[in-house]
């Protein structure tokens, strides 16, 4: 844990008190103060590209009244950065009331260690490592004519300081490994990306030769699309596995049912609660409450800790996700996703793990149910437009479904649906779920927060792909 | 106000020094300061106020050909030596590298023709929420409008760039930018949103709040009761919203870091015609007030105008010393990336290019990530409107438009109203024969 009142001529009772001051007419808000400790290294075209390393500090004040936020940050913590602070939050303020709301959950339990991971495996084992991961790629063939492998290593400890002196603490640990590989083939180019993280120490992951899985799927998904064809265009049945595509959920339903775009009316699902927006059988949760998942949080950055939130229970929408401000304006509770990316942001309602639960089919049986369509295994990024509900992600690695069988693999193309009725479109839920690997990052009004996604396969029978075959 | 040349300079060279005394035999560090004040509101209300204080570090050290850097926010001059410390340490058993190093001194900048990037003028938050709420009533005035969000906001920054070979420069910059973001709901409570934006470097030059909020709202009740199309093999016309995009994956694709790692499709086709041979592209670092404007690239190398694309023939690929020393190449000042990039404006007007197919497709906003710049492969989230007879006929959504860059780039027309709106800038643009997959 870090102690953010040394080295400045701000103690912590100066704090309390300006804190206090500040909030007193206020619904909420609270001193976020944050050190993060950062490192990145990466291996490209046989060299150590670069090693670098980071190390951030700083606070953010915020106030909340009404429906107003009042937001102030700064590196310098100080006596003086803090009341000029203080003085722009009250002058937006001055002509608002509010009653400050003491109440927050508390929780003992931790989902994750108090450890930096970028401390705890030396740079020349990483360094060494690297060398390791390239040399093995490149011996898988005279293809290979490109291998990025990178170690990313983040350590934060934050404090929230409330009004009244109230104090909560978290520190969180979070790594990556990725590996991403290009392979050449009779003058056809194409590139496979994998990688793993989460909350623990590096050597979690990479124990057992781990790395080499990391190298191997890489490889396997590059080598895949030298064989690709065009993919097809137009409106047919599509086969998601498990895993990582659920960013389809993050994407479709996700950012629609996140509490600030409902609270402003602005998302397509802002009048369907308690209604049927998915197919019997389909129940989508967001839980922040999994051991060493990349996107669980002990406590949420307002200090509310996390949960398991029902969204969708076969089929009928249930809750929303709600930070602190969303929930008081929405009459219900924090559901602990009020998250930022840094004390430089403001608080804002976000996906943490965000998972399908299990149905009953297996991934065979949807395979053999389509005549023609398409199977999709992997994904790169996604995007949606809340108001219109149009969401798109891009197939990394897909395969051609023809009579109930899976044929060649076809170049990525873009998946676009509409995310009020995709889930409608859901006709069977497999019984195979599962993590993915734990890379993804979402981002949202400019802020980047890792989160994590979770599906069993799933058969949807009429999504738009977008390839070039007519 | 943000800390002036004085203070940074002092930052600077103290890393700069530091690093040496501790046994770095190069080193260049920056030094950087923002202030930014936003205002966002909503419905007529105040939404939000953002205050941000920003002061960063970033130093990187040399031992001959070994090479480490750091970054730091907190400038405690204790703490930015534990730091040079680490990174001394690290750049000692990281492995060489033979490309490394520091620019050339002749190429690094000297003189300075003043761009008029800074405005010293400052608008309070009252006076932000005046524009926002004028701009709020004017897209209001549409009753299908049902909620608009509306943000201002002012920033200033200032940074010094220096290194062990003496350079040490730095500016301020200026930015006031403000938006427009309406929705409109049909008589099926269907949504479509919209937004129009103005940023400018001086607080003058921005459009009229009345102006923000009518666009937007104009452009969002266009949008309602779309329509999704069948599948086909059809014309495209991008909206300079759009357009300017290509001009992105071009300059990706030609950056001296993906040509080295052999990872674009532009790869080795310097000389070689990549357009149709109407187009010429440029790169002007020197725009007075433009919003990509720089007097040197993130190294301190001088930036001249390029003539990237001449008649459609490839002509540079954008060099910073690291890449352009394992190609062979000098910098020519573009490590960052581009300043303003822009197409030379067509020869046909706006009016004119609708009408030069029968049916041609509009495209307004892209959504995803569909650009593959090792295979020139694109495929996109779309939607816009479809023309027929140079008429707007009817919106259209949830389509995807695909294709590969290297057919694009040699089928595209451009119009002839390039304006300078963003740091990268296109005019409208048609292309013949992209996919439409849709129904």
């Amino acid at each position: 844990m870090s102690d953010f009142f040394t080295k400045t001529d701000l103690s912590r009772k100066d704090a309390e008190n300006i804190i206090s001051e500040t909030l007193n007419n206020c619904d909420d808000g609270e001193l976020y103060l944050e050190n993060s400790k950062s490192e990145s290294i990466v291996l490209d075209d046989d060299k150590i590209k670069s090693s670098s390393y980071s190390s951030d500090l700083g606070y953010g004040l915020r106030a909340v009244t009404g429906e107003v936020v009042a937001y102030s940050h700064s590196n310098e913590i100080s006596r003086n950065s803090l009341k000029q602070s203080a003085n722009n939050l009250s002058s937006t303020l001055k002509s608002q009331k509010g009653i400050y709301n003491h109440e927050i959950p508390k929780t003992n339990e931790k989902l994750y260690k108090d450890i930096n991971p970028i401390d705890e495996k030396s740079l020349e084992s990483k360094l060494e490592l690297l060398k390791k991961v390239n040399s093995y790629t490149r011996a898988k063939g005279g293809i290979v004519q490109q291998v990025t492998a990178s170690f990313a290593g983040e350590y934060k400890s934050i404090e929230i300081i409330r009004s009244g002196g109230e104090v909560l603490t978290d520190v969180r640990p979070l790594i990556r490994f990725n590996v991403s590989v290009m392979l050449e083939k009779n003058g056809k180019k194409e590139t496979g990306v994998y990688g793993i993280g989460g909350r623990q120490s590096y050597d979690e992951y990479l124990k057992d030769d781990n790395w080499k899985n990391v190298c191997d799927e890489a490889f396997r998904i590059a080598s895949v699309n030298l064989d690709s064809k065009p993919a097809p265009a137009g409106e047919m049945k599509v086969v998601l596995g498990s895993g990582w595509p659920a960013i389809l959920i993050h994407e479709a339903i996700g950012h629609g049912l996140e509490g600030d775009f409902n609270r402003k009316k602005t998302s397509a699902f802002h009048n369907l609660m308690g209604q049927r927006v998915a197919s019997e059988g389909v129940t989508i949760i967001d839980d922040g409450t999994l051991h060493n998942r990349r996107g669980s949080l002990t406590i949420d950055d307002e200090g509310t800790p996390t949960e398991k939130t029902v969204l969708i229970e076969n089929g009928i929408l249930k809750n929303f996700m709600q930070d602190r401000l969303n929930a008081r304006l929405m009459n219900t509770r924090s559901t602990g996703s009020g998250r930022r990316e840094s004390y430089k942001h403001v608080v804002l309602p976000r996906m943490r793990n965000t998972m399908m639960m299990n149905g009953k089919y297996s991934q065979e049986e949807m395979i053999k149910s389509v005549d023609k369509g398409i199977f999709a295994v992997s994904f790169g990024g996604g995007q949606v437009d809340i108001t219109s509900g149009k969401f798109v992600f891009n197939c990394t690695e897909a395969y051609e479904i023809i009579n109930g069988k899976i044929g060649s693999p076809i170049k990525g193309a873009t998946l676009i649906g509409d995310g009020p009725s995709i889930l409608k479109e859901v006709s069977l839920v497999g019984n195979n779920m599962m993590l993915d690997p734990g890379i993804g990052t979402c981002g949202k009004a400019g802020q980047g927060v890792p989160v994590g996604v979770a599906q069993p396969s799933i058969l949807i029978d009429k999504m738009t792909v977008g390839g070039t075959q007519l | 106000m943000v800390k002036d040349q004085e203070y940074l300079k002092k930052k600077a060279s103290f890393c700069i020094d530091l690093a040496k005394k501790l046994g770095a035999t190069e080193s260049s560090a920056a030094v950087m300061h923002s202030i930014s004040e936003t205002v966002n509101y909503r419905n007529k209300k105040l939404d939000e106020s953002d205050r941000s204080d920003s002061l960063a570090i970033s130093l990187t050290t040399y031992i001959g050909k070994k090479k480490s850097s750091i970054t730091s926010s907190n400038l405690n001059d204790d703490n930015i030596e534990t730091l040079i410390e680490r990174c001394i340490e690290t750049t000692k058993i990281t492995p060489e590298d033979e490309y490394n190093s520091l620019p050339d001194k002749e190429l690094l900048a000297d003189k300075i023709n003043d761009l008029n990037l800074y405005d010293d003028d400052h608008i309070e938050n009252d006076e932000k929420i005046e524009y926002l709420k004028e701009a709020e009533e004017a897209a209001l005035q549409k009753k299908e409008i049902i909620n608009t969000e509306t943000g201002f906001t002012e920033s200033k920054s200032n940074f010094i760039l220096a290194n062990s070979n003496g350079f040490i420069n730095g500016y301020k910059s200026s930015s006031f930018s403000a938006s427009c973001v309406a929705v409109a709901k049909d008589a099926n409570d269907k949504m479509e949103r919209d937004y129009e934006f103005t940023s400018t470097c001086h607080l003058q030059d921005m459009i009229r709040p009345q102006q923000i909020g009518s666009v937007a709202a104009k452009k969002t009740i266009q949008k309602l009761n779309p329509k999704k199309i069948e599948s086909e093999k059809i014309s495209i016309i991008f909206d300079r919203r759009i357009s300017k995009g290509i001009l992105g994956v071009l300059a990706n694709a030609i950056s001296a870091s993906s040509i080295a790692r052999g990872t674009s499709f532009l790869k080795g086709k310097i000389d070689e015609e990549i357009f149709s041979s109407s187009i010429n592209i440029y790169d002007k670092p020197d725009i007075v007030k433009g919003l990509g404007s720089r007097y040197f690239d993130s190294e301190g190398v001088k930036t001249e105008e390029l003539k990237l694309v001449d008649c459609g023939v490839l002509k540079h690929y954008l060099v910073d010393t690291y890449n352009g020393k394992k190609l062979n190449l000098k910098s020519n000042g573009r490590s960052g990336g581009t300043s303003n990039l822009f197409f030379e404006k067509g020869s046909v007007s706006y009016r004119e290019l609708l009408k030069l197919n029968k049916r041609v497709l509009y495209i307004t906003e892209t959504i995803g990530h569909g650009s593959n710049l090792v295979t020139g492969d694109y495929s996109v989230g779309a939607n816009g409107f479809m023309i027929e007879d140079g008429i707007f006929k009817y919106p259209v959504s949830e389509i995807t438009i695909a294709g590969n860059f290297k057919d694009i780039f040699k089928n595209i027309t451009l119009a002839d109203d390039l304006e300078f709106k963003y740091s990268t800038n296109a005019p409208t643009i048609l292309i013949e024969g992209m996919v439409v997959a849709g129904k």
